[in-house]
């Protein structure tokens, strides 16, 4: 009997995980829209005036007192930034607390895999309704700060593309969260180990060339670090070939830790 | 009678935790098929291996005519499952829920809300159509998870203790509706620890405990072969008891020791069991029943249904005695 070399197991085994995207996984983000559809003005309320209240704070207050960096005001630097980190907190927190209390709490996921609908699927329809919200909160932002004159560039018509790329890295990275996290109080430690040191250090309120050598270099390896530079080169106008070796990077970021939420859902859920 | 679910030497592993030990057993179409047990039985996950949740870990299981090995969606499409906590969409509408559900299978729209209001008139929730479903009673909810298995028309209906946790009511309302279910042609399996449950409802039952199958076959047969018509359940200081057993040992079949009480399955003359029972002076008191699946359960496994998840042993008077 011949036997199929291991590396062809796995690359199948693997590639079950992506062809996860399917008709099935859109039904779980259509039922997550539904019910988004009854809870909208709470739930887009958190994601948009919290970002405000630091655009307020830095860009107006703290920003008086600073001079302008890279030939910017202050609040014209930041503004991007808030764009980027509202979507990311969008997208983690939905993928992370609201997620666990489907899964764990209310039992969605064991209410929809007994329907044709796999585990693999749920989850990937989790990721996409992660990204709507990140998508959703970040364009918000955007139309705010246009609406006050700190997009300066028609290329800012691109930043929804990039919000998507946003939304599902860091949809992916809650969501492993999720599939190892005992209790709904260790997100705690997602938040303050993962989530704020990236939105502190990714070059959203100072340019990270301040910062020793090393650390620049280690801002590579965060995701929203590429994102930043992403909108802010959209919202001035900057537009440069290397902007896509950052799209580049996030595309392969999103691509390399895709299979990883659903193995870990399905190690955490089936047994 | 066609076989719809077929078992052959099942088993379920739980890393060294043998919850099912390789059961064999298989279920016709339209009838309701019972697995009575306690809890920890092994009844959940045998059905949750059933509607392919957990995957089996030895033997053969076939569903509807598939290996459920090999392809679980044509299976989960046509099986309708009502799990042990309801796990409804609490922010929608009684209603909303049913189409929701309805979606996963891929239902049209207007298919789906004309099914949706058969199922709540047929469960008596059309009054409640257009409530959250937080704000419904439990019975309610239950029903409700119930018509939610039921939006595709499946072929078997699953269900995973459906009364637990309800008032009588509720529950003998849902008895009503299972039958009604089941006079029309649908296949029922139900878990259950409710002794009336399984006599009420079931054709054909299996008695599980700790992994394996004790008895299997109809609940009538069950009772008549295992204890016989008659029970008498006899209060009796312990000390006592074998004496009177000895007495009466031609007149029954067996009996149990469960407390202070103790079972004695009447085989002979009723009359004069009674007799030599009331006229023993030891005994505090007595009652003449007609047996049923508790006393068998009681047989097969020494324990009641309630005790089950208790290891202490209520026949030995000295460990029993500091407590009292």
């Amino acid at each position: 009997m011949q036997k199929t070399p291991w590396i062809l197991q796995t690359l199948k085994k693997l590639a079950t995980y992506y062809r996860s995207v399917n008709g099935w996984a859109l039904k779980v983000l259509a039922r997550n829209l539904i019910v988004f559809r009854k809870t909208w003005t709470t739930n887009l309320a958190f994601n948009v005036v919290e970002p405000l209240l630091y655009l307020a704070a830095l860009g107006v207050g703290l920003g008086t007192m600073i001079e302008g960096i890279e030939g910017m005001s202050y609040i014209q630097f930041v503004a991007p930034g808030v764009v980027a980190t509202s979507a990311m907190w969008a997208a983690a927190a939905e993928c992370s607390y609201d997620s666990f209390v489907r899964m764990h709490f209310q039992k969605t996921y064991h209410a929809i895999v007994a329907t044709p609908i796999h585990l693999e699927e749920v989850v990937v329809g989790e990721l996409l309704y992660g990204t709507f919200k990140s998508l959703l909160s970040g364009t918000v932002i955007l139309l705010v700060i246009a609406s006050l004159g700190l997009v300066l560039s028609p290329w800012a018509l691109l930043i929804p593309i990039v919000l998507i790329l946003n939304g599902l890295v860091f949809s992916q990275i809650a969501m492993i969260w999720t599939g190892i996290v005992p209790k709904i109080d260790n997100f705690a430690y997602f938040f303050t180990l993962i989530v704020t040191p990236m939105f502190l250090f990714s070059g959203v309120f100072f340019p990270l060339d301040v910062l020793p050598q090393v650390l620049h270099q280690l801002a590579w390896l965060l995701p929203l670090y590429h994102i930043v530079v992403l909108l802010r080169s959209l919202t001035i106008g900057l537009i440069t070939f290397e902007l896509l070796y950052h799209v580049l990077w996030l595309t392969l970021f999103i691509l390399i830790i895709f299979p990883l939420p659903q193995m870990l859902m399905r190690r955490r859920l089936i047994q | 009678m066609t076989v719809v679910v077929e078992a052959q030497k099942l088993q379920k592993k739980y890393n060294d935790f043998e919850a099912v030990a390789g059961i064999d057993f298989h279920i016709h179409r339209g009838e309701c098929f019972g697995i009575l047990g306690p809890n920890g039985a092994g009844k959940t996950t045998v059905v949750a291996m059933i509607y392919c949740f957990n995957p089996i870990s030895g033997g053969k299981l076939t569903v509807l005519g598939n290996d459920v090995t090999v392809d679980t969606r044509s299976i989960k499409t046509r099986l309708g499952v009502v799990p042990q906590e309801n796990n409804l969409d609490l922010e929608l509408t009684v209603r909303e829920n049913l189409l929701v559900y309805a979606s996963y299978y891929g239902i049209r729209r207007s298919e789906a809300h004309k099914r949706a209001e058969e199922l709540l008139h047929f469960f008596s929730l059309s009054t409640k159509a257009d409530q959250e479903v937080d704000r419904i009673s439990g019975g309610m909810k239950r029903r409700l998870t119930i018509a939610r298995g039921l939006i595709h028309t499946p072929e078997i209906l699953i269900l995973d203790e459906p009364t637990t946790g309800l008032d009588p009511q509720s529950r003998r309302l849902i008895w009503e509706h299972l039958r009604q279910l089941k006079n029309k042609g649908l296949t029922l399996i139900l878990t259950t620890h409710y002794l009336e449950e399984a006599s009420q409802l079931c054709d054909e039952l299996i008695i599980m405990d700790q992994g394996i199958i004790l008895e299997q076959g109809k609940p009538l047969d069950l009772i008549q072969k295992q204890v016989g018509a008659k029970v008498v359940e006899v209060e009796i200081n312990l000390e006592h008891s074998q004496a009177l057993v000895h007495t009466l040992e031609h007149l029954i079949s067996g009996y149990q020791l469960a407390g202070n009480t103790i079972y004695l399955y009447i085989t002979e003359d009723e009359t004069e069991a009674v007799k030599i029972i009331s006229s023993c002076k030891h005994v505090h008191t007595y009652r003449l029943r007609p047996s049923n699946l508790e006393d068998v359960f009681l047989k097969l496994t020494g324990r009641g249904l309630d005790y089950a998840e208790d290891t202490m042993d209520f026949t030995d008077p000295k460990k029993i005695g500091h407590l009292l």
